[in-house]
């Protein structure tokens, strides 16, 4: 008989439906994968095995956990259940522990509760659930609050109390979405690991179909609340019978076309919203790099980054002293040539957002320099940065807070027309505004829209066409596809690729995720705690990676061609 | 942790420098002579002079700001001209009538509050919540002195249960002048609770959606486990910010509560050294009030501390 | 990739605001206060100037719906009347604090550093000193009134709106489209203009109400002290003041004025309620 069986789950919360016809099983000792995309239902699957959903949410179905029907059990019931038979373990570790309480408490307090056993011997066997996720006790003894922690290291403490009673079944809600590449290839591991020692049976939910083939025996597509198709995770995947089996996972591999190398050509993509206006000033002709050097051999490079340098205030540990600065960029030196599509990897806190902030000129460096076009760009006042951050744009990641909510598309995308010296008229701004939304595929009628109206997807390309509405010549894209479906992530990569191909604009794309970076650009420097360790050819470094910090991410990366292969290996 | 309450205490004591500053000097541009005003109008020219220099107003005005904060620092408050008592004396026969109405009231309010608060938001949603909201909103919108009115109305004029004003003095034992406060401190206290359950209520409620509240459902511990081992301690930081506020509150809804009911508290006393022009009075009570408001954020922040792991720095 | 739905949109906030019960409940009380004090400026039931001792202290009947007080007069007319005072310098204290609080808050969450630590010393400073404390200095020395009412209300407003306005700031400063905005070359001010106060408009807005109601609260405490409006202006505090004495004879002339106030201060502040409710649905949902 299957540990948990879900049949029929029907949900709806305050009207709204959620999950229709849900079936799904699994077996002691067995790792079922569930997939899907943003609003697919797959966070209230699992909230509903472990009966802790929204106070409107009416459910119908059934949900059988080893005999007991969950929907109909009482409350002390389920009580009794939650974090002894059924363990959970939850997305965001940042805001998952409390962080008034010390972990041992926290990982105590669950054994206690369930196993009436006293304070000492509760803190005993949190001690060694601890020593088993990966805290031992001389770094991370039972007194340390969550914030002493790092993120992979609270994870760990909420697998530690999911697991502290070795429960039947253990449900993981994308419990390495918030985490590093690095860091997710440990916790799979680790999760692995816990599974196998005890027989648990492990729900594992996630978005990414990779992380679900290497680590699933079988899984469960879910669309829309509704299965799409069920199976073992090697034959599904293979076989892609589903049509949108077949699109996530060709998604997911997804690679957009580029153009090989493309010559350079100097008029394309050269036309500063300047020149469309007819009359051309002075000091925005020659800056153009046409007009400096004609021959591209002798062009200086876009953006040259020397010994640069950033320190932080450090936290204060004592009265006396003064606190030692931490160093979040460390002595970085590169350039970057007009048109190229360079790739800044590395794990997070690695100090690669810091180093985008320098080069747009947002932060200050504590030392080095930055030439943008040829000129400084460093310890300059920011009315004489106004030309060269009319070249220099960026994307950032999160597409909710990239807008101020209180702006039509129009205004938030005409914002960087700040920077022309003669402001553009009404009609004029529509006509460019209407151009740039073009280039990212969207309609000029959407111009009159709130953020709000668009989807994530839709929201990245509005960010894009803020960045290119003044024709830059370099883009700093700072994660920009990171909190995208796979589906979407796939269309915005193609967007880039093809801007890059058409406008000549260069890239610096900030990333964590090494099929991205593989996806579009040419070049890939690896960063490992503020410095740059690895540069080089970006399928180069990604199949022959040369430095640990590099070889770290390369072989961490989850890769759905490899993991299918092992899979179809291991299952015959 | 140290740094931390050595960094609290260098700027509670800076702002107490800086406000015995505005009170020197803005009671130093009060209008009137204050030698003229003691001794009436009938008083020569050279009688009005001579106790301008026995009073020291002659002096500068440095001088005098010094010689004043020396000594409120060796506790020598001056003498009322007034009362022709000195200072200090006077503060603490008053002070022993406002304080224990300030913590009674404080004390009230707190009683009646938390429980509250904690109880509209563990049936947030329901009747029993939006019940006491509802009634937790008018008691926010009744001014205290209204409320002592209709207070002394009810229990002292028509049922007779409690004295109407005035107040017997400690040496008339307990609970004659306990019996004396009791409607004083309900009628400070009932507004401020209706706040103070409010903050408590949201500030729970907030808490309660937090993602580890979600965690400590998932270790299956009973929603009522939770609220009081999870959340509270997580609500406590506004509902401690807000406590701080409300002493102070307190203290001065005091004047106005003592003029209801003719208590010979701080407030009476700083009213009529006002009306009175008794500055030394005047500037004596309004340093002791700010200092204590002043203290009392400085165990606001204390607490913080205690409760919050995170603000204790590691030495 | 996690399940967040989509920020609540923000268009149409006060087609949602009205759509609340709170709100509308707050909605219709001050307006009918504020239509009540409009109205007293070009008709009252009875003239509130004449005294009449022949009528004093009449009970509510059929011709004084609330009474009469001590000089004969119509406490109807008194509470239209005194209705402008109390919210005439709640209000324009409201103005004086925002008016100088805003800006300081806003300036100090966009500098930072020195000016911020200074703002906040500032703040620590003017907080020291309770309102009524405040105001009983200021009335000392400049007598009382209710312009210096308004001034002692308005400066312990200007602290509190600072407060708000730098969180709220400090709050927004970090997000993408302020660096969006930096990078397209805009400064501090412009920024805050463009991109701060619209967002934290609604923040300041509910601050206002909360404001406002303290300030009618003040003003009758201050009033009913001697300390705010002077006779023979008519006004609530006063009115409670005067009442205090005949309260055994005459226990509705102690009512009606704190009933006035009581209705104006809960209609403003479930305006507040109502508008904090609509700006932050996920505490809404969670009820």
């Amino acid at each position: 008989m299957s540990l948990l069986e879900i049949e029929n789950l029907s949900l709806d919360i305050g009207g709204t439906p959620i999950l229709k016809d849900v079936d799904l099983s699994l077996g002691a000792g067995e790792v079922m994968g569930l997939v899907g995309e943003s609003g697919s239902g797959k966070s209230i699957t699992a909230l509903s095995v472990m009966r802790l959903l929204p106070e409107d949410a009416r459910v119908s179905g059934r949900i059988s956990f080893g005999g007991i029907d969950i929907l109909a059990a009482s409350e002390d019931r389920m009580n009794a259940l939650r974090g002894d038979d059924i363990g959970m373990v939850f997305q965001e570790p940042m805001t998952a522990l409390n962080p008034l309480k010390t972990i041992g408490e926290q990982v105590a307090e669950g054994i206690r509760w369930h196993t009436r056993a006293n304070r000492a011997d509760a803190d005993a066997q949190a001690r060694r659930m601890l020593d088993r996720v990966g805290l031992p006790a001389q770094k991370f003894p039972l007194t340390r609050y969550p914030h002493e922690l790092s993120g992979g290291q609270r994870q760990r403490v909420v697998i530690a109390i999911a697991c502290a009673l070795k429960p039947k079944l253990l449900i993981a809600d994308e419990p390495t979405t918030a985490v590093d590449v690095v860091l997710q290839a440990q916790i799979l591991e680790l999760l692995r690991d816990l599974v196998n020692e005890n027989r648990m049976g492990l729900l594992l939910i996630s978005h990414d179909l990779a992380v679900v083939t290497e680590m699933a025996d079988r899984i469960t597509i879910l669309r829309g609340g509704e299965v799409m198709e069920a199976g073992e995770t090697a034959t599904t995947l293979s076989a892609q019978l589903h049509p949108y089996t077949r699109q996530l996972a060709q998604a997911s591999m997804h690679v957009p076309e580029r153009r090989k190398r493309h010559p350079f050509s100097p008029l394309e993509g050269r036309m500063s919203p300047k020149e469309t206006e007819g009359g051309v000033s002075g000091g925005t002709a020659s800056t153009l790099p046409a007009a400096i050097s004609p021959s591209e051999a002798h062009r200086p490079p876009l953006l040259t980054v020397q010994n640069i340098a950033k320190d932080y205030p450090g936290r204060r540990t004592s009265l006396l002293r003064k606190p030692a600065p931490v160093r979040a960029v460390d002595n970085v030196s590169f350039s970057l040539g007009e048109g190229h599509s360079v790739a800044l990897v590395g794990r997070s806190g690695c100090g690669k957002s810091t180093l985008a902030r320098m080069i747009l000129a947002l932060e200050e460096p504590t030392s080095g320099t930055i030439a943008f076009r040829g000129e400084t760009i460093t310890g300059r006042d920011q009315t004489s940065l106004r030309s060269a951050r009319r070249d220099m744009q960026v994307v950032f990641q999160d597409p909710y807070g990239s807008f101020n909510p209180r702006r039509t598309v129009e205004w938030l995308v005409a914002e960087p027309l700040h920077l022309l010296d003669g402001k553009p008229g009404r009609a004029e701004r529509r006509e460019l505004v209407s151009q740039a939304l073009h280039e990212v595929g969207l309609k000029p009628s959407d111009m009159q829209k709130y953020p709000h109206e668009f989807s994530g997807g839709q929201r990245q390309r509005i960010s894009i066409a803020r960045a290119i509405i003044t024709r830059p010549k370099l883009v700093v894209a700072d994660e920009p596809v990171s909190a995208l479906d796979v589906s979407i992530r796939a269309q915005v990569l193609d967007l880039f690729a093809g801007l890059n191909d058409r406008l000549g604009v260069a890239y610096l794309f900030i990333t964590h995720d090494l099929t991205v970076a593989k996806a579009i650009t040419d070049e890939v420097m690896v960063m490992d705690e503020g410095r740059i360790v690895e540069t080089g050819r970006t399928a180069e470094v990604l199949t022959h990676p040369r430095s640990e910090a590099a070889r770290a991410l390369v072989e961490a990366a989850p890769d759905l061609h490899r993991a299918i292969a092992k899979r179809m290996q291991e299952q015959g | 942790m140290i740094s931390f309450l050595l960094r609290r205490l260098g700027s509670g004591l800076l702002t107490l420098a800086v406000a015995s500053v505005v009170v020197f000097a803005v009671l130093e541009i009060l209008p009137g002579d204050p030698a003229r005003l003691m001794l009436g109008l009938n008083a020569t020219e050279d009688a009005v002079q001579a106790l301008r220099v026995e009073m020291g107003l002659d002096q500068g005005f440095l001088v005098r700001y010094f010689h004043w904060i020396g000594g409120l620092l060796s506790l020598d408050f001056g003498r009322s001209y007034t009362y022709s008592v000195p200072v200090l004396d006077l503060i603490t026969e008053r002070a022993a009538v406002s304080l224990p109405l300030a913590l009674i009231s404080l004390a009230l309010s707190t009683a009646i509050a938390i429980p509250v608060g904690v109880f509209a938001a563990a049936r947030r949603g329901r009747t029993a919540d939006t019940f006491a909201m509802a009634a937790s909103q008018f008691g926010v919108a009744v001014p205290n002195f209204w409320f002592a009115l209709l207070l002394v109305y009810v229990f002292a004029v028509w049922l007779r249960l409690v004295p109407a004003g005035g107040f017997p003095g400690w040496h008339a034992g307990l609970w004659p002048a306990l019996k004396a406060l009791i409607l004083p401190a309900v009628a400070l206290a009932l507004p401020q609770a209706a706040i103070l359950a409010r903050v408590t209520r949201s500030a729970l409620v907030e808490v309660l959606g937090e993602d580890f509240i979600r965690t400590a459902r998932a270790k299956g511990l009973p929603q009522k486990t939770v609220l009081w081992r999870h959340a509270l301690r997580n609500a406590m930081l506004p509902v401690l910010t807000i406590l701080g506020l409300q002493f102070a509150f307190l203290l001065a809804g005091t004047i106005i509560i003592e003029n209801v009911f003719y208590l010979p508290g701080l407030g009476r006393l700083i009213f009529q050294a006002i009306n009175q022009r008794d500055l030394i009075v005047v500037e004596s009570v309004v340093m002791l009030l700010v200092a204590t408001i002043i203290v009392i954020n400085l165990l606001v922040d204390l607490s913080y501390a205690i409760v919050d792991p995170r603000l204790r720095v590691r030495a | 990739m996690n399940d967040r739905p989509a920020p609540p949109p923000e268009k149409g906030f006060f087609a949602k605001a009205f759509a609340n019960r709170s709100f509308v409940a707050g909605f219709i009380i001050t307006a009918l206060v504020a239509a009540m004090a409009l109205l007293s400026f070009f008709w009252t039931p009875y003239d509130v100037t004449k005294l009449i001792i022949a009528d004093r202290m009449q009970p509510p009947s059929a011709t004084h719906i609330f009474g009469t007080d001590q000089f004969g007069r119509d406490m109807l007319s008194m509470i239209m009347v005194g209705a402008r005072n109390s919210i005439a310098v709640a209000l324009v204290a409201v103005g004086i604090g925002m008016g100088i609080g805003v800006p300081l808050g806003c300036w100090a969450a966009a500098r930072g550093g020195f000016v911020d630590d200074a703002l906040m010393r500032f703040n620590d400073i003017v907080f020291a000193f309770p309102a009524l404390l405040s105001a009983i200095m200021i009335t000392a020395i400049f007598g009382p009134g209710a312009v210096n009412a308004i001034i002692a209300i308005g400066i312990f407003n200007i602290p509190v709106f600072a407060r708000v306005a730098r969180a709220g700031a400090l709050a927004i400063w970090p997000r993408e489209y302020i660096l969006a905005a930096r990078a397209a070359g805009k400064g501090g001010a412009l920024i805050t203009v463009e991109h701060i106060l619209p967002n934290i408009a609604n923040l300041l807005l509910v601050q206002g109400t909360i404001q406002f109601a303290l300030g009618i609260l003040a003003e009758a405490g201050l009033s009913y002290v001697g300390l705010g409006a002077q006779p023979p202006m008519p006004s609530w505090g006063r009115m409670l003041f005067d009442a205090q004495t005949r309260m055994v004879v005459a226990p509705y002339l102690a009512i009606v004025p704190g009933m006035a106030i009581v209705i104006t201060v809960l209609g403003l502040n479930l305006i507040g309620d109502g508008i904090s409710d609509t700006l932050d649905p996920k505490l809404r949902r969670r009820r």
